[in-house]
């Protein structure tokens, strides 16, 4: 006859327990840290900036660390669902939507440095080079795609879109990091290094997605 | 009756000077007084060495000068980061002495000069001029030099010499860019560029050993560098090494590297927009708006007819 063990019994028991302390926790202490910590980068480009930190091109500067974070908070929000999965702890899908809603400010912040500091409103010139540089195009669709899924994220709308029809449009962030990842591809002139690391991420973030659709 | 209040001390502790301090004052007035007499006698001698002796040159733009602190801080220079903040610090410990210039190929004297052979034969002169990146963005820079046709003069080139190849140093250790890293390195080393025989004895065509007065600072391509101000910045190749008299168009690193992007010739053209870049305006590091960019850098009137009935949309 088999035998269950005492650890067994008591994940049997403890279970629902120990998640809602765990989901406490990540609601009362993780969530508002990590919100925080979100906020970091765009304080430390203000910081900087008060204190002339930002180089010989500030406007450069700004353009690429909002750039570099719009690409990180992407990948970090793709990195929920597979954390999820192995970790087994599916409270950590409340996390997703506020990440999200940060690789989407930082790609407002990035997308309004590049209209008004670098082409400074100027109409003409921004279609002129959206038009004629395809990394600018890219980026440029990259960040269109975003907008559907910041406006959908409230539970209303997904509540209105129905959970299926939500998910199948919020396929669309995959799309808008790998336009991402090629803005960036493109855009640099020979050193390759650094965003062909943001591509391999993505390539194993994608990759676990597909094995565990096949699986 | 008598109350006993606390009263205050009248000097607060912390105030109170630690008497280990105060017992080696003596020290520390002959300290200072030492430190003082150091400091007034060998700085100054050092800045006159490395202050250069110059007279005013021609083709001087009186344009504001970019700082001195922005030029020194935002450096193209591969060999060292592919980040422009990273010569600036990478590049501080580059040996520039000693330093020999190898000009030779078809010349009927080719000679070794050493750095400070270079500096005292020729006459220093200041140029100020626009530096424009194919990145579109721009500086005025004050360089010290000495036209590079009174170079090729001394080494006296045969009718063969209808090109000139330039080479900066290949020296990883001291460059950490030439290193190169798991995806290989940014560029093929060593970086080489080249002009037509025309555009190196061109008088605007520049050797700068200097700016702002003193010797080039590292990041800036020490201890001899190319400035060819009509061309945009990467065909001023830095720190060079070899000076080659060539009867072919020699390669150049950055046309190897995408050669529909980079052309040999290179120069500023706003009506010949890079696949990344558009090359109508650029922006003059330290100011906000845009400027619109002038064909050959606004240096039209000296060298458009270098390039007369060449069709400039082919030869980019």
């Amino acid at each position: 006859m088999p035998m269950r063990s005492p650890i067994c019994i008591a994940a049997w028991t403890c279970v629902n327990i120990s998640d809602v302390s765990r989901d406490q926790v990540l609601r009362q202490i993780v969530k508002p840290l990590l919100f925080i910590a979100c906020l970091l980068p765009v304080s430390l480009l203000l910081w900087d900036g008060l204190r002339d930190q930002l180089g010989a091109d500030p406007i450069e500067e700004i353009t690429h660390r909002t750039g570099d974070w719009t690409l990180r908070f992407l990948l970090i929000t793709l990195t929920v669902t597979p954390l999820r999965r192995l970790s087994g702890w599916p409270g950590l899908i409340r996390l997703r939507r506020m990440l999200g809603l940060f690789a989407f400010f930082y790609a407002c912040l990035h997308f309004l440095t590049y209209v008004s500091l670098d082409q400074g409103f100027d109409l003409a010139f921004i279609i002129e080079d959206v038009v004629e540089h395809k990394y600018v195009l890219v980026g440029f669709t990259s960040f269109l795609l975003l907008i559907p899924l910041a406006a959908t994220s409230t539970h209303g709308m997904v509540r209105r879109l129905g959970g299926r029809r939500w998910q199948q449009l919020h396929k669309l962030v995959y799309i808008s990091a790998l336009g991402g990842v090629i803005h960036f591809l493109w855009l640099v002139k020979s050193d390759l290094r650094e965003p062909l690391i943001y591509a391999v991420l993505l390539a194993v973030l994608m990759g676990y997605r597909l094995r565990k659709q096949r699986a | 009756m008598a109350i006993l209040l606390r009263k205050p001390p009248a000097v607060r502790s912390d105030e109170i000077t630690d008497p280990a301090v105060y017992r080696a004052r003596r020290q520390f007035l002959r300290g200072g007084a030492a430190a003082a007499l150091a400091g007034l006698l060998p700085r100054d001698l050092l800045a006159a060495a490395a202050r250069l002796k110059f007279s005013k040159g021609p083709f001087s733009t009186d344009e504001s000068k970019t700082s001195l602190k922005d030029v020194t801080r935002y450096n193209n220079f591969y060999e060292f980061s592919t980040d422009k903040s990273g010569p600036a610090k990478l590049a501080q410990d580059f040996k520039t002495r000693p330093w020999t210039v190898a000009v030779g190929g078809a010349a009927e004297k080719p000679t070794r000069f050493g750095i400070e052979d270079l500096l005292t034969r020729f006459d220093l002169e200041e140029r100020v001029y626009r530096l424009r990146c194919v990145e579109a963005w721009s500086m005025v820079v004050p360089w010290i030099g000495f036209p590079l046709h009174k170079l090729l003069a001394a080494v006296a080139p045969t009718s063969q010499a209808k090109y000139v190849a330039f080479e900066t140093l290949h020296d990883p250790e001291q460059m950490p860019g030439q290193r190169g890293g798991l995806f290989g390195s940014s560029l093929d080393w060593p970086y080489v560029e080249g002009l037509r025989m025309d555009e190196a004895m061109h008088p605007l065509t520049l050797l700068a050993v200097g700016l702002y007065g003193d010797v080039l600072p590292n990041q800036n391509g020490a201890p001899i560098r190319l400035v060819v101000p009509w061309k945009y910045g990467f065909k001023s190749i830095k720190s060079i090494v070899r000076i080659s008299l060539v009867s072919q168009q020699p390669p150049t690193s950055w046309n190897l590297t995408a050669p529909g992007e980079y052309g040999f010739y290179a120069n500023v053209n706003p009506k010949v927009p890079h696949p990344r870049w558009s090359q109508a305006r650029e922006r003059r590091i330290g100011e906000f708006r845009k400027r619109p960019t002038l064909p050959f850098n606004g240096y039209a009137d000296e060298v458009a007819h270098l390039y007369r009935g060449m069709d400039l949309r082919k030869y980019f």
